[in-house]
């Protein structure tokens, strides 16, 4: 330890940049102000980070098999709307599932794209962002949503009730979270994914239906964006429009904070949480130090550049080279 | 032509990678105005030894000299200044550009605030297209031409210098004998402008029309010059392989099975055409050829990725289709690919977990993947296949390329395949694993698999096959048996020439 080289440092910085990264943050808004670490403000954090997080694992299984998804913002707005909608109009029990389904076929659509016709993910979902954006507004006529009887439903459980003195939104992020930690390390699918992303060549030679694996994991983020949606209108029983923009990118850095590496192949679900809580918990402490809202616009962009560079430089083993 | 100076000359060029002598004090010139080509096998050295003059290796000893001036090289790019221009079968042309600017790049005439001039750049290479009387002009789009017509701006590009030597690295392999006509007038100009040409080829036919001399390698080193005229096909062969084989022929002679699988004039487009064999239970089918031949275009189709248009693939004798890798797998065809880190493998993977990935689905109890079925398996090859790694959860990007190699068969034998493809099985493997693999190939075989393995090495297609598939320009030249084939015989089959009778 000694005599420690420029070059071991710069390794150490690039393979655990984040997480030092994180503990000086926390240092930090702890030092300024010490309502931080306190349970109501972390347990407010964390129910905070649940509508991103439930976002952000389906978004996991879409970046470890290699491609992007930029879409998952506005479909949201759009689950979220149509599910208000349709509240009024078929009562919440029928209305769930036909956002659910709505939402899935979405996905199926990026997923066909991406997976059955190969094009590139991030023109495909960038343009989805923009083109479900504007579905919602022809469904809404431009309208923002509302329930009319807001104390005449159960609906409201979904974002607003708890068990066990925990928030149901909390719940559904660890369940779902477990359900696909699950899926994704220990089942034969899984593997796939992981297969898809490090090496789709290899892949198909190995008789993986390469497109399918996609197409699946695509399915499997529109499934988590509904989830997403619901916990969102359940929370306020009434949207804007625009609930979910910008969304996109917040999951995106907590993905890849978490260490899934843009390029596919790696990634955990376990890693992706952390990424999520990372994430809240420094948009938090920038509030409550007193900054502006839309600071965090900022400081997320320079988050995902961090999370990047470092990411490349762990895979070159230093934090600059001259050659790519 | 002992009055002149050579243009170039290479004096006990030593170069070792670790473990091989892959160049081993090699030395000779070319004269000005001369065509000398540089012959030997696959491996022989010819590929290094060019990698040495373009400056991409440094040798460990010797000179390179240019014009009496010994010279060290360190890039591709400062060889051209000192007039030592490449060819390459791969053409490095950017196709989008035109031809102009494909012939400048890197170095455009400039104006003043840095503006290209286009006018002096369109000038001088229209001189330069007029010497070769091609029938493109500056303007053209790379992209447009022909392969033959991209080789004459690659061509064009060496003479932007002033050349003294040009060195062509198998030319004509994607030529049609019409273009090849009009390339070997472009080297007699070149030739009698007094630049000095190194031919590197196979084809004995070329090498016999344009060359005046033949510079022989061999397992890294220098075997002799042979005067063009004055020899023949025959002689310049036993230079090539007249090494003591340190692999032996294959003489095992074990009980065949039935047939596996057989091809029956199958056919796609240029690639290959009327292609027919059979490969028995318990025999090795190799099939040699030259880069371009259609050996790997065959295993492609063989494994679902290529759709013949016609001819029929039958497995067991019944007749199949194989629309995907999935679908060969699933009917029993594998195949351990060409290229082992692009194709074959998962690098950021485990060992374990490349090994299993084709099974995977096979290999669960409920909905989840059972992993002491995955390391049953794991242990089990890598106790047969003798897998040097410190424990499954190995990345196989830390293994070396025999180890690797053996993961990629271990995933197929785990699989149990009715037949298993290897393609080039020893590329980029060190010599020590090599002779493991070839072991164990003729292992497999003698337990009982039916083994096609593809390879342009030929001592590896001697020791491994019971019989050999001769393929030159997509078709089947000759088939050979393990007792009837001759180092010769097979090199005039791969070269095109049909008949034995013509060599005495």
């Amino acid at each position: 330890m000694a005599s420690m080289s420029k070059a071991d440092i710069g390794r150490i910085l690039a393979r655990q940049g984040i997480l030092i990264a994180f503990a000086v943050f926390i240092i930090g808004f702890t030092l300024v102000n010490e309502r931080f670490l306190s349970p109501d403000n972390v347990m407010g954090v964390v129910r905070s980070s649940a509508i991103l997080g439930v976002m952000a694992l389906g978004v996991t299984f879409v970046v470890i098999s290699g491609n992007l998804d930029l879409s998952v913002g506005s479909m949201m707005s759009f689950s979220t709307i149509v599910v208000l909608d349709l509240h009024d109009k078929i009562g919440p029990a029928l209305a769930i599932p036909a956002m659910f389904a709505m939402t899935l076929c979405l996905g199926a659509f990026i997923g066909f794209l991406v997976g059955y016709l190969k094009l590139n993910s991030l023109i495909v979902t960038l343009g989805m962002l923009s083109a479900i954006h504007g579905l919602t507004l022809t469904y809404s006529g431009g309208q923002n949503m509302d329930i009319v009887d807001k104390e005449g439903t159960w609906f409201s459980v979904f974002g607003q009730g708890s068990a066990l003195g925990i928030p149901v939104p909390i719940l559904i992020f660890v369940a779902l979270a477990a359900l696909l930690g699950i899926i994704l390390a220990k089942t034969p699918f899984g593997r796939k994914v992981y297969a898809v992303g490090g090496n789709g060549t290899a892949a198909t030679f190995s008789g993986i239906k390469r497109g399918r694996i996609v197409f699946l994991c695509y399915v499997m983020s529109a499934f988590c964006v509904a989830v997403a949606g619901l916990i969102q209108a359940s929370r306020s029983m009434g949207s804007q429009n625009t609930v979910g923009q910008g969304l996109e990118l917040d999951v995106l850095a907590a993905v890849i904070l978490g260490g899934a590496s843009l390029l596919g192949g790696s990634g955990t679900i376990f890693k992706t949480v952390i990424g999520v809580l990372i994430l809240g918990f420094i948009q938090n402490g920038l509030l409550l130090v007193g900054l502006q809202f839309y600071v965090q616009f900022v400081v997320t962009w320079v988050i995902i550049i961090l999370a990047v560079w470092l990411d490349i430089a762990a895979k070159r083993g230093k934090l600059w080279s001259n050659i790519a | 032509m002992t009055e002149q100076r050579p243009a170039l000359r290479l004096e006990g060029i030593v170069k070792t990678f670790p473990g091989v002598r892959a160049l081993d004090d090699v030395s000779f010139a070319v004269m000005p105005g001369e065509v000398h080509a540089l012959m030997g096998e696959n491996g022989a050295g010819k590929s290094t030894l060019m990698k040495v003059l373009g400056g991409i290796h440094q040798p460990d000893e010797g000179r390179i000299i240019v014009e009496e001036v010994p010279t060290v090289m360190t890039s591709p790019l400062q060889a051209k200044s000192k007039g030592i221009v490449f060819i390459h079968q791969e053409l490095s042309l950017a196709e989008e550009l035109t031809v102009a600017e494909n012939i400048y790049l890197g170095e455009l005439p400039r104006r003043s605030f840095g503006r290209v001039d286009w006018a002096t750049l369109y000038a001088q290479t229209d001189a330069i297209l007029a010497k070769l009387k091609v029938s493109f002009n500056a303007k053209t789009i790379v992209g447009d031409l022909s392969i033959a017509n991209q080789q004459m701006v690659e061509i064009a590009r060496a003479l932007t210098v002033d050349a003294k030597a040009v060195i062509f690295d198998e030319p004509t392999a994607s030529l049609t004998d019409a273009e090849k006509v009009v390339l070997f007038d472009v080297i007699s100009d070149l030739q009698s402008q007094g630049v000095g040409i190194i031919y590197i080829s196979h084809r004995m036919e070329e090498i016999f029309k344009i060359t005046d001399r033949i510079s022989v390698l061999r397992d890294g080193s220098y075997r002799g010059t042979l005067v063009t005229c004055d020899t023949n096909e025959e002689e310049v062969t036993q230079l090539m392989i007249g090494r003591a084989l340190d692999l032996s022929r294959n003489e095992s002679h074990h009980a065949l099975g039935d047939v596996a699988l057989e091809v029956r004039g199958l056919s796609c487009g240029k690639l290959y055409k009327d292609v027919s064999f059979s490969v028995r239970r318990g025999e090795v089918l190799g099939f040699y050829g030259l880069v371009g031949a259609g050996r790997t275009e065959i295993v492609e189709t063989l494994f679902g990725l290529r759709d013949p248009d016609a001819g029929a693939i039958l497995l067991d004798g019944q007749e199949v289709r194989v629309s995907s890798p999935a679908d060969a797998i699933s009917k029993g065809i594998s195949l351990v690919p060409e290229d082992r880190k692009g194709q074959g493998l998962v690098l950021g993977m485990n060992c374990r977990d490349n090994m299993t990935l084709p099974q995977i689905g096979d290999l669960s109890s409920g909905p989840f993947v059972s992993p002491n079925a995955e390391t049953a398996i794991f242990d089990k090859y890598k106790e047969k296949l003798d897998i040097r790694t410190p424990g499954w959860k190995q990345t196989v990007g830390n293994l070396s390329g025999g180890n690797q190699q053996k993961i990629v068969i271990g995933k197929w034998l785990s699989m149990h395949p009715k037949v298993l493809i290897v393609d080039e099985p020893t590329r980029g493997i060190d010599v020590g694993s090599k002779s493991e693999i070839h072991n164990l190939i003729r292992e497999l075989a003698a337990q009982g698999y039916a083994v096609i393995v593809v390879s342009s090495e030929m001592p590896e297609v001697l020791h491994v096959s019971d019989r050999i598939v001769a393929m030159f320009a997509g078709r089947v030249m000759r088939m050979f048996t393990s007792d009837e084939v001759t180092e010769e015989s097979l090199i005039q089959a791969i070269s095109g020439i049909t008949s034995t009778d013509k060599v005495a």
